[in-house]
């Protein structure tokens, strides 16, 4: 570890970042819960919730999304510039910062952490990002303090492509990657101070198991209003603590101080007590998550499963996947499931994302008899007691896979299972072990309908085509589509492909919205609701202002800091 | 299901003080009660099982009056209408300005009796603008008391059946065995002890996990049963083995043999009626195990599934926190087998005095 001096002389020199928030008080310890612990402390190869969330505040990107704004922002790139034709960005970097050891960050480190990032042999889950038409972004050193980028094709959504990637040391990990062994470097076992970032922390200690220990980063490259240099408090622990409940009395307890991904129930639960144990929860509104009710459209070429192929007559037609989204009632779940915490979606783009909701897309209505008249037109009828059957004459039943570790869903199939009755439709709810509903979902495909949900990565259209492209990897509803199996996904297809290299945002904007409509129309799945992203706090935590993308509560963690006298925490 | 019946049918009695003293037993008529209620469920409860009163997720049990706001007297006992709060759906109020009375033989949700009678008449209920639920309703709305009744259904006679299942295949095994005995002895008895000293939890969650997960309500109750039902034939095998074992030696016996009596017609005749009563109160104990199992594998997500009530899956609602602190009544299930489990366990005692009179 660098000498303190080492920290005086940087901030004469470096080109630090200002911040505008409320200027705080230093000093001071918080404590949160993660679900499990950490897999690893390596950006290149961490790709799940729990890592992500320690390594981000250990680390730093060139250019950032802000989670209030939803927009990008300088970070260790102070300023950049963007061709005319799109495909160059150079980037300015800041001079003089140094990595959590106090070493200085320069060019070198990153394209030393894109050579990373972009290594077929390593696979890193950020790799897929940095591919375009499977062609890789390019990156040019052209002084110590200047970066150019230069992507295969215009690229619309470029900017944010450089939030999250880690900015990594060159001088601690050159060796283990030209040796092949970065994918073991930076485990949970490293020691401390064979690790560092330019995150406003840095590791202090692991506990396997329990706990996850930070410490102030005396180098960090920004300051606030005033001049005092970030963050302001001087630990941060995250406690392993397993499932939900066991965080909510953890909290209650004061043992940890933030809580984040409440669920409605736990939400209410805990709102009576805000006053007297003097912590306050907050409603950030309605996030990017997506739930909805999958029908099973794939080709079963082989013919293994003849009983799905039958039902697949009712999927694939329009009118009942229409009959169905009218025959739920989404404000029943919205106020039983959710507590009124949730909005009713139309699309898979929720409320939350301001800058690509499509506001004229109307919410979906329940209307039974709308939905007995969908029936009727596309040939079904009803049996004496009361029961559907198909142009057949075969009754209308299937059943709903869900994921029995999320309450939430399980509680959503059981509502849509008793709207569908009034349609007539018989519907039973399978809830099974998360992983074998996914995999059923995903690989195997022996499944009828799954109520499931999705967090898009970014409040921007770029992730999704993951999903909404019909050869897409995730194409949920039709894995695995050669060419596009209708008019109108090929008609999604085009678009999404087009929005992806327009760069201007109204044009992008109208391109997408268009695709929300045609989704709502169409309805591959049954877009249910979105629910909103509860959190709480301490009441005298500052700065404290959650935002509904990844990490919702720890994203300005460099700004937290206590109102009380520092060390009470 | 009339046990008394049974039970005084049970050989000639010559202990006439444990006898009386049985048949004065409160655990008898309480659980002929019991069973009755649950047997005419769809009759006695208001609601279906599977009926979501939307508007009013968790409400507290509401309060039957005789006394108004005002402080007047009624003869008919009545409810009033309950308001839901403006912020949160799951806050309630009583609407003293709307009340509604409690009325006999009403016409409600469809409902099928003992799998043959179809109607819509209900024992009580209230104005569907009001709203009746004696034991608070769940998170879709849907009224506990009826989702109780219902699960005591498949609760109490999944216990039942699976004891009789285990006690039949006890009693066939027990008694070869125990006539027998030899290799065939040996092999029957080392077979219910594995049975015995296998942990039955584990091995419940094993047979379960092996089972289809899409299966219909009714297949599920039959596994359940079954599995049950099968796991625990040792202990009464063992009973029966040593019965038969001692009374084949026995002279009434031998003096059968002599005359020429095969076998099986020793054991028809002579000596499965002698396990009669230690079977009785063998199932006495098992039934109330029996049905903790079920509650256990249901509670745990292994039994009937939703929308079908049981009293261990309308328990597991309150495995969840905010259930546990905020709703009390969710914790109702789970204290309706306890006077079962006394009365079951009263009656055992009960028909073990009388054995042992007898003896």
């Amino acid at each position: 570890m660098a000498p303190p001096f080492a920290f005086a002389q940087k901030t004469d020199s470096a080109d630090l970042l200002r911040t505008t928030s409320e200027a705080g008080i230093r000093g001071g310890k918080l404590v949160t819960t993660l679900r499990s612990e950490p897999r690893t402390f390596n950006p290149a190869t961490a790709n799940d919730q729990n890592s992500f969330g320690v390594n981000a505040r250990m680390n730093a990107d060139l250019i950032h999304i802000n989670r209030a704004t939803q927009k990008t922002e300088p970070a260790l790139a102070k300023s950049w510039t963007v061709s005319k034709d799109g495909t160059q960005f150079t980037l300015k970097l800041r001079r003089g910062i140094r990595f959590s050891d106090g070493q200085l960050f320069d060019a070198d480190d990153v394209i030393f952490s894109f050579q990373v990032y972009q290594d077929e042999q390593l696979h890193s889950p950020q790799r897929d990002l940095l591919i375009i038409d499977g062609k890789p972004i390019k990156v040019e050193k052209l002084d110590a303090y200047t970066v150019r980028f230069t992507f295969p094709a215009p690229y619309s959504a470029a900017e944010r492509v450089f939030d999250g990637l880690a900015i990594l040391p060159r001088h601690l990990l050159e060796k283990d990657y030209k040796e092949g062994k970065i994918a073991q470097a930076w485990t949970l076992n490293t020691l401390p101070q064979n690790i560092a970032g330019l995150g406003a922390f840095r590791l202090k200690q692991v506990v396997p198991g329990d706990r996850v220990v930070l410490e102030r980063n005396p180098y960090y490259w920004k300051v606030d209003s005033k001049g005092q240099s970030l963050p302001y408090l001087d630990e941060l622990t995250f406690l392993v603590v397993p499932t939900q409940d066991a965080q909510v009395i953890r909290f209650q307890a004061g043992d940890s101080q933030i809580i984040s991904g409440l669920s409605a129930d736990n939400f209410t639960a805990l709102e009576p007590q805000q006053a007297a144990r003097h912590f306050k929860l907050y409603d950030a509104g309605p996030g990017l998550e997506y739930n909805f009710l999958l029908f099973n459209l794939n080709d079963d070429t082989e013919g293994r499963f003849p009983e799905i192929a039958r039902k697949q007559k009712w999927f694939r037609e329009v009118r009942f996947r229409q009959a169905v989204s009218a025959a739920i009632d989404r404000a029943s779940i919205v106020r039983l499931v959710y507590h009124n915490r949730a909005v009713p979606l139309a699309s898979h783009v929720s409320p939350g994302n301001k800058l690509w909701f499509n506001s004229a897309v109307p919410s979906p209505a329940h209307d039974v008899s709308k939905a007995k008249e969908l029936l009727k037109s596309a040939g079904f009828t009803w049996k004496p007691d009361g029961s559907l059957a198909d142009p057949a004459g075969q009754p209308v039943e299937f059943t709903i896979v869900v994921g029995a570790s999320n309450a939430q869903r399980a509680q959503i199939a059981t509502l849509i299972q008793a709207d569908l009755k009034q349609a007539g439709i018989a519907a039973s709810v399978v809830p099974m072990e998360s992983r074998s509903a996914n995999d059923r979902v995903l690989r195997t495909h022996e499944y009828e309908a799954a109520v499931m949900g999705l967090v898009s990565g970014d409040a921007d259209p770029t992730p999704d085509m993951n999903i909404l492209m019909s050869n897409g990897g995730t194409h949920l509803w039709h894995m695995g589509e050669k060419t596009p199996a209708t008019p109108w996904e090929a008609e999604i297809d085009q678009l999404m492909q087009k929005q992806l290299v327009t760069m201007n945002y109204p044009q992008r904007k109208k391109i997408y919205d268009r695709v929300q409509g045609i989704l709502a129309q169409q309805l591959p799945v049954v877009y249910l609701i979105s629910p909103n992203i509860l959190v709480g706090a301490q009441e005298n935590l500052g700065n404290f202002r959650p935002a509904i993308i990844e990490q919702y509560t720890f994203w300005n963690a460099d700004e937290l800091f206590w109102h009380t006298p520092a060390g009470k925490h | 299901m009339n046990l008394k019946t049974i039970f005084s049918k049970s050989g000639p009695s010559p202990a006439k003080n444990a006898d009386s003293g049985f048949q004065k037993s409160w655990a008898v008529w309480f659980l002929a009660a019991i069973h009755l209620v649950v047997l005419l469920a769809g009759f006695i409860a208001p609601y279906s099982f599977e009926t979501q009163a939307r508007l009013y997720p968790y409400a507290p049990p509401t309060r039957v009056h005789f006394i108004d706001c005002q402080g007047k007297f009624h003869l008919r006992p009545f409810v009033y209408v309950t308001k839901i709060g403006e912020n949160n759906p799951t806050e309630y109020t009583q609407d003293c300005s709307q009340a509604a009375g409690i009325q006999f033989f009403v016409r409600g949700d469809q409902y099928t009796l003992l799998g043959i009678f179809h109607s819509n008449l209900h024992l009580f209920g209230v104005d569907p603008a009001a709203g009746l639920f004696l034991m608070g309703t769940d998170g879709f709305g849907r009224d506990q008391f009826s989702r109780l009744l219902y699960g005591g259904q498949v609760s109490l006679f999944a216990g039942l059946i699976a004891a009789a299942l285990s006690v039949i295949v006890g009693l066939f095994l027990g008694a070869i065995a125990g006539m027998y005995g030899g290799w065939i002895d040996d092999g029957a008895m080392r077979f219910a002890e594995i049975f015995i000293a296998v942990p039955w939890f584990y091995l419940l969650i094993a047979v379960r996990a092996f089972l289809p997960l899409q299966i219909s309500p009714v297949t599920a109750f039959v596994l359940v049963v079954c599995v049950i039902g099968v796991v625990g034939w040792g202990r009464p095998a063992r009973l029966v083995r040593g019965v038969v074992l001692s009374a084949r030696e026995r002279n009434f016996v031998l003096a059968a043999r002599g005359f020429g009596a095969s076998n099986s017609y020793l054991l028809r005749r002579h000596l499965m009626p002698l396990t009669f009563r230690v079977l009785l109160t063998q199932m006495t104990v098992l039934i109330p195990q029996f049905i903790l199992a079920e509650v256990i594998l249901s509670f745990l997500g292994l039994g009937i599934g939703e929308p079908f009530p049981s009293w261990g899956n309308m328990l597991a609602n309150a495995q969840q926190y905010h259930v546990l602190v905020s709703y009390w009544w969710m914790l109702l299930p789970g204290l309706a087998p306890i006077p079962v489990f006394l009365a079951w366990h009263s009656l055992a005692e009960k028909l073990q005095e009388r054995v042992k009179s007898n003896i």
